[in-house]
């Protein structure tokens, strides 16, 4: 079983969901982003929320996969200070939804002051409804927008524990796992963090406190990510229950934090749940573990042949 | 000794009460108290939002007296699948109309616009509950819009609201819908008394979309039908009659046995067994929806 816990899969297609429970991926959590063009209005907003929190969950249920999502005002959209103000105002009404499992994607893109009121803002938010966080580093700067993060949050008083710092590489990692953060690994084809370096990763590093994702979205990106690089970290030699912690245990424990997201949801969920929402994980029914080299896709390829890249 | 007859949120709060640990119980009974004295906005979404957490989503499984106690409450209001967290959302929802019914719709419409699936669920089921049903006639039909089949059942299933409100295109479309997407026609309330010419039109040419395209057509179409057929239609359940399987046999002579015309009468008699049992009361429904 593998949980992806950065997607952003309503931007991806039932093809893709497919894939993802063939492949044994059980649920995904959705961080609330930007669209990849700003929104002018806080209605864009309720309404994207709406979605995630709605539609989007319902629509993976269908497929097998259960679907959580994260709430929160980016750090992009943050620099537009009428419509941050304006999500600030209405993000209470939406933390405590079901699935809502964190407060995010929050951080630094460029690192200005806006960005830093309104981080802090949602860190208080997240502190007062006792919701673990998650921390978007920016893609420039990386370094010291990934420490300025952490000592924001260590500012603000918030548990390290409850603090996931995502899209990490080999220049962040140490620091993170040093001041008691979890640090995640989004896995994308060409930049950032590969497959091959994140099986490096965890054998420099082990599994603790470790956890990888796709960070699949409009972009080029791969939903079969998680997946993927456990089977490449299986054929590097990993042992299986580092591969466990770092594809499926660690971010349940993680987000887990919440309340809002546990095992049962997909191995045993509420018969209120099965008659309505979820579908349920053809994979999974009878309580099987799914075997990931036997799983196969709709175009009858087992995962051992896709392609890693 | 009878007791006095208890309204829908009394009832609702004795489902949630009775199900739920003591702690939990406390919680409601004191977001209930703040509720119905002039909360914030901030108290009712709280209250609202932690409805799961606290009280859990086990279903109600009402027991028959407490079944006949809502039919009593509210004519043909049938919580039968309600969950713990659903009842205890519409009692909040009930406990905060302050006898205005316009803060009420406005307040209704802003839960609805931020709400997560299953609150969505809850509140559309919620519909037969609120006050001025008129004004929440938009709201139901925006939930038979819903691309998503729970919210759109929660709305026609079980639920007198649309047999009550809905106008005859709103109904006719409701119908419609339930085959298109998969759902079941049986527990729509109001389905007899509602059917129409139109409607049976609607369904004749949504049948022969579905032959056109080889697809099966649902043997609860012929339910809305019968009462209505025009001669196109009876050459249409004459042709599921001689063609269909047994189950589409079955729902077909249900149907001509709700037609008072000759041609009707002339079907079943190329099927006595059939004519029989529909007459005698062995084919209902209720059996036709299960498959």
């Amino acid at each position: 079983m593998f949980l992806d816990s950065h997607t952003h899969m309503v931007s991806r297609t039932t093809d893709d969901y497919e894939r993802m429970a063939a492949a044994g991926v059980v649920a995904c959590i959705e961080p609330a982003f930007w669209l990849g063009q700003p929104r002018t209005n806080v209605g864009s907003y309720i309404d994207y929320l709406s979605l995630i929190c709605g539609f989007e969950r319902f629509r993976a249920g269908q497929f097998g996969l259960r679907h959580y999502c994260t709430v929160g005002l980016n750090p992009k959209e943050a620099n537009n200070e009428e419509l941050a103000e304006a999500v600030l105002e209405i993000l209470p009404r939406y933390a405590l939804k079901e699935g809502v499992v964190a407060i995010g994607e929050l951080g630094y893109d460029e690192q200005t002051a806006l960005e830093d009121k309104y981080f802090r803002a949602q860190l208080e938010l997240a502190k007062e409804l006792a919701l673990p966080v998650m921390v978007h580093t920016p893609h420039r700067d990386k370094r010291q927008g990934t420490l300025r993060s952490m000592a924001v949050a260590l500012e603000h008083k918030l548990d390290p524990s409850f603090v996931v710092i995502d899209h990490n590489n080999e220049e962040t990692v140490r620091e993170v796992l040093d001041r008691g953060f979890w640090a995640a690994f989004s896995i994308y084809p060409f930049t950032k963090m590969g497959n091959e370096r994140m099986v490096e990763i965890v054998r420099t590093y082990g599994a603790e406190r470790i956890f990888c994702d796709s960070a699949c979205d409009w972009g080029v990106s791969d939903p079969l990510a998680v997946p993927k690089t456990a089977e490449l970290m299986r054929r590097g030699g990993i042992a299986e229950e580092q591969i466990e912690k770092v594809t499926y245990l660690n971010p349940l424990e993680a987000y887990g934090k919440s309340g809002q997201i546990k095992e049962d949801d997909w191995l045993n969920p509420a018969p209120i749940d099965q008659r309505t929402l979820y579908m349920g994980n053809s994979v999974l029914r009878g309580g099987q573990t799914p075997k990931v080299g036997a799983a196969t896709t709709r175009d009858g390829t087992t995962l051992g042949d896709l392609k890693i890249v | 000794m009878t007791s006095p007859k208890r309204t829908p949120a009394e009832l609702l709060s004795g489902w949630v009460v009775a199900r739920v640990s003591p702690a939990a119980a406390d919680w409601f009974r004191a977001q209930m108290e703040r509720l119905q004295s002039s909360p914030s906005e901030k108290d009712i979404y709280l209250a609202l939002g932690y409805a799961t957490r606290k009280l859990g989503k086990d279903d109600l499984e009402l027991k028959a007296e407490e079944r006949a106690a809502a039919a009593a409450a509210r004519p043909y209001w049938d919580p039968t699948d309600w969950s713990v967290d659903q009842a205890a959302r519409i009692a909040f929802v009930l406990a905060s109309h302050a006898r205005d019914a316009g803060a009420f719709k406005a307040r209704l419409e802003m839960l609805f616009n931020t709400a997560d699936v299953w609150e969505l669920i809850a509140f559309y089921r919620g519909l037969p509950l609120y006050p001025d049903a008129a004004q929440h006639v938009s709201r139901a039909r925006e939930g038979t819009r819903s691309a998503m089949q729970p919210i759109f059942e929660a709305v026609a299933h079980r639920n007198p609201f649309p047999m009550e409100q809905f106008d005859e295109n709103a109904w006719n479309h409701m119908v419609l819908k339930a085959l298109f997407i998969g759902s079941k026609l049986a527990p729509i309330l109001g389905l007899d008394e509602r059917s129409n010419p139109r409607l049976m039109r609607m369904l004749c040419d949504y049948a022969h979309e579905r032959w056109a395209a080889q697809r099966p057509v649902s043997p609860e179409l012929w339910r809305c039908v019968g009462p209505h057929a025009d001669a196109a239609a009876l050459d249409d359940l004459g042709r599921v009659l001689s063609t269909g399987v047994l189950l589409e046999r079955r729902a077909a002579a249900l149907a001509l046995t709700a037609s008072r015309s000759a041609e009707a009468e002339r079907h079943l008699r190329t099927v006595p067994d059939l004519n029989e049992a529909a007459r005698a009361g062995h084919i209902t429904w209720t059996d036709i929806a299960r498959g």
